[in-house]
């Protein structure tokens, strides 16, 4: 008889694996990052005219968000961002990650100055459409800051504090119970402290 | 109006599926049959209902009617008609539905092809599988429902994943459904045996082609799967051990396993708990499968939008049925007669060593798929398992399961006479060491890896052959399942030597190209000629024209494509293949690089015998088929052939 229980005896020690397994999100990545200082970098703004750099916000907490228009989980997370910006202080700066892709260019590359202005059209119009959370967005068109970041998928999202901290690092697209749950009570203890 | 009447008939499918797990079963207890004989018209029914309620979907979806969200979601107005088809089964809740509509299909077939079988069987079949449709209908009622409605109503949809704008992406689904869910066919007989303590060779003998058909849907699917990774994801592989290919590999062991040793019960009436457990295990790892595909306990490159909820349903379910049936085997295996004797040399010991290899590969594989999700929530860290994982424990399971098969398919049962054996073998392993010594040489580098491929592909391949002719010398009819085996063995050959051909000897270069630039890959030389852009119907491309010469002789010219989805601005990689019987020519197209003058990047390979895959994958198939179809099955006289018998042995006891 005990010999025939087996089966079940291991199959219920999965479903308890299981069942935790489902708690947990296999996306969420540890990353080296967190706890660093946010690595430096100078690019030119969306809308033009200056450079911005992490230095520009010391002093204050805020939201650095790596998003394209081609990224499809990315106008998923799109609307809550929006609605944060409305309700919320604490700044959020996108960094436009590789804008332009291979297939842009498929008659040949296009030199750096029409990926910026192809980038910033498209961008733009985007932002017109579907609302602009961001204070100012990056443009990261080699996608170099993108690797000093350990940029993994896009969208992500890093909380950095008044020290210029990485203190939270968000692979894929924001949902309203990572937003209650995580991002706003780490950026209120960061407010506070 | 058209999806509420699919919501509603599939409110109602899901009413009669609790009447058929019902009522049946409880006709079976009170031995009513009156209630027994329900089972077939209520399959029929909820088969019906799930069918209008699966075109009332497909209906929306060719009316582009994108007030349904699923349809705003996975279809556009200007996606090709027979897309906008097969995106029924594009995402989560469609795929379910399609789920649904085999399951009640299967249920239907087993209600009209089941003439033959006791009314209390088919009932207690039936009332499984009616329990099992329950459990799904609940499912995409109350997580997944596909016809909920979307307000505002947007102008268009946000079309297909244009990675499933592919015709091998349209057929693979069904065809992996249909084996999933063919595999609760298995099951529900399984059940229905441990249920009515009637474990015997005529239980065995009314499953196994139910069960070798699934196997042969399922072989198909993963085997579709395959090609479409092949060809569609650009790079040129055809099997990457990702969770999701992993839980169809799993049911397919075990399937295969069952197939083998459903025939001991059903000839020697031996292994009896064993093949019930085995039937329990396949649609167990297909339920398993789907909620890790579903759930999003693991990361996949088959993304489906996942949810915990849905992740917890399923669990749950997952617990109650698996659960339920190990408590009932654990209840009625021990009242499990043993079969007959079986010498340490026989037909039966063969069986037994199939069954546990393949267990074992389907436990090695289970291991690597759940360990980084077990690694986790022990809270011991992150962590993946790649394919140097699965290669380096799956391929020592293999060999000894492929030298087993030969002299497994011509041993006697009970005792097998090892010198007859050998003598009768000789010439076939003779001829295979020489083949696997040999062949290689042909083809580049010796290697111990490449001999010892061809040498079991060659065993086995020769081994079949050698059944086929010697059963072709004897009088008498062949029936189905003799042919059908050695079809499959055969196919499983030319499988083996597809793998073993294409792991030695293909050729992959990633190179940057500009017009005119050649590459080399002996013999074949492979020029970029022209670069053009073409218009889809819904995508633009960007079109290679890459020039193939042998002996600086123009052979063939490719042309593959990178597009652009209009809805998505997803890239997408269209290879350019070439195929022939001993090989691929493989060409995709990768990004423009900056330079002084325009060049790209480009991914040229030779893959010697991937054919050889789709045709062995096609031969197993095949041999499924011819195996289930054979008639000793389908004898309209076998319950009195089965009650003579049982007269006969209550009358010798």
């Amino acid at each position: 008889m005990k010999k025939f229980l087996i089966p079940l005896v291991l199959f219920f020690g999965l479903v308890a694996f299981l069942a935790v397994g489902l708690k947990r999100d296999p996306r969420e990545i540890p990353s080296p990052l967190v706890g660093k200082p946010a690595p430096a970098f100078s690019l030119p703004t969306l809308t033009g005219d200056k450079l911005f750099s992490p230095a520009d916000y010391k002093g204050q907490v805020w939201l650095f968000n790596v998003w394209a228009t081609w990224c499809v989980a990315c106008r998923e997370e799109h609307p809550l961002l929006v609605e944060f910006s409305k309700t919320q202080s604490v700044p959020i700066v996108g960094l436009s990650y590789k804008e332009v892709q291979a297939a842009d260019q498929a008659n040949g590359p296009l030199s750096d100055a029409a990926k910026l202005s192809l980038a910033r059209e498209r961008s733009l119009r985007f932002l017109q459409r579907q609302g602009d959370p961001y204070k100012l967005s990056v443009m990261d068109l080699d996608g170099r800051v993108g690797i000093d970041y350990g940029v993994y998928g896009v969208p992500e999202t890093y909380v950095i504090d008044r020290e210029g901290v990485i203190r939270y690092k968000q692979v894929g697209p924001v949902t309203p119970d990572i937003l209650q749950t995580k991002l706003l009570p780490l950026i209120r203890s960061l407010e506070k402290s | 109006m058209i999806p509420e009447l699919g919501q509603f008939s599939l409110v109602l499918a899901a009413v009669l599926s609790l009447l058929l797990g019902i009522l049946p079963l409880w006709g079976t207890v009170r031995h009513n049959t009156t209630l027994q004989s329900l089972a077939r018209p209520l399959a029929l029914l909820q088969f019906v209902l799930v069918a209008l309620s699966f075109a009332c979907l497909a209906y929306a979806f060719l009316n582009n009617d994108f007030s349904v969200k699923y349809v705003a979601d996975h279809s556009n107005s200007l996606l090709p008609k027979p897309y906008q088809f097969a995106a029924v089964w594009g995402g989560h809740e469609g795929s379910l539905l399609l789920w649904m509509l085999m399951l009640t299909g299967w249920a239907a077939a087993v209600a009209l092809f089941s003439q033959s079988l006791p009314l209390a069987m088919v009932a207690r079949v039936l009332g499984v599988l009616g329990l099992v449709t329950v459990g799904f209908m609940l499912f995409i009622l109350f997580t997944s429902n596909p016809f909920d409605r979307l307000f505002p109503i947007p102008a268009d949809g946000r079309d297909l994943n244009p990675l499933l704008q592919d015709p091998g992406l349209v057929i693979h689904p069904p065809m992996l459904y249909m084996g999933y869910v063919g595999m609760s066919v298995a099951f529900a007989f399984a059940i229905a045996a441990l249920l009515s303590g009637r474990l015997d060779a005529a239980w065995a003998r009314w499953s196994r082609p139910w069960t070798v058909i699934a196997w042969a849907f399922l072989t198909l699917g993963i085997g579709l799967g395959s090609w479409w990774a092949y060809y569609e994801l650009g790079w040129g592989g055809w099997w990457f051990w990702d969770p999701v290919e992993n839980a169809s590999l799993m049911p397919w062991l075990v399937g295969t396993a069952l197939i083998h040793s459903l025939m001991v019960t059903e000839k020697r009436g031996s292994f009896k708990a064993w093949t019930v457990l085995l039937a329990i295990a396949a649609f167990s790892l297909s339920l398993l499968g789907t909620f890790l595909v579903r759930s999003g306990v693991l990361t996949s490159v088959h993304a489906f939008a996942t949810d915990p909820t849905r992740g917890v349903f399923i669990l749950i379910f997952l617990a109650i049925v698996v659960g339920a049936s190990l408590t009932l085997f654990a209840w009625r295996a021990p009242q499990v007669t043993l079969g007959g004797s079986m010498g340490l040399i026989s037909r039966e010991s063969f069986m037994l060593l199939n069954s546990v290899l393949l267990v074992v590969a389907t436990g090695a594989v289970l291991l690597g798929t759940l360990y980084p999700l077990i690694i986790d929530a022990l809270n011991l860290g992150k962590l993946s398992v790649g394919p140097p994982y699965f290669n380096l424990v799956f391929a020592p399971l293999m060999v000894p399961l492929l030298f087993i098969l030969v002299p497994g398919t011509i041993a006697r049962w009970r005792e097998a006479n090892i010198t007859e054996m050998l003598t009768e073998l000789r010439w076939v392993a003779a001829a295979s060491v020489v083949l696997a010594i040999g062949l290689p040489f042909m083809w580049g580098p010796w290697s111990i890896g490449s001999a010892l491929g061809i040498f079991l592909g060659m065993w086995v391949a020769l081994g079949s052959l050698h059944n086929m002719v010697e059963r072709l010398r004897k009088p008498g009819r062949i029936g189905g399942s003799f042919w059908g085996q050695h079809l499959a063995h055969f196919g499983l050959a030319v499988v083996v030597l597809g793998i073993t051909g294409v792991k030695s000897y293909e050729v992959e270069r990633d190179v940057r190209m500009s017009l005119g630039d050649t590459v080399t890959i002996s013999p074949y030389t492979f020029r970029l000629v022209d670069m053009v852009d073409v218009n889809g119907p819904n995508y633009k491309a960007t079109q290679a024209h890459v020039e193939v010469l042998k002996n600086d002789k123009l052979i063939h010219v490719l042309y593959p494509e990178k597009r652009r989805y209009f809805s998505s601005a997803m890239p997408m990689t269209e290879a350019a293949i070439r195929s022939s019987f001993l090989g691929d020519l493989y060409v995709s197209l990768g990004d423009p690089i900056a330079g002084d003058k325009p060049s790209w990047s480009m991914r040229v390979y030779h893959k010697p015998f991937v054919p050889w895959l789709w045709a062995g994958v096609l031969l197993m198939v095949a041999g499924g088929v011819v195996a289930a179809m054979d008639r000793r099955y389908r004898r309209r006289n076998l319950d009195a052939q089965l009650k003579t018998a049982g007269e006969a042995m209550s009358n010798a006891v």
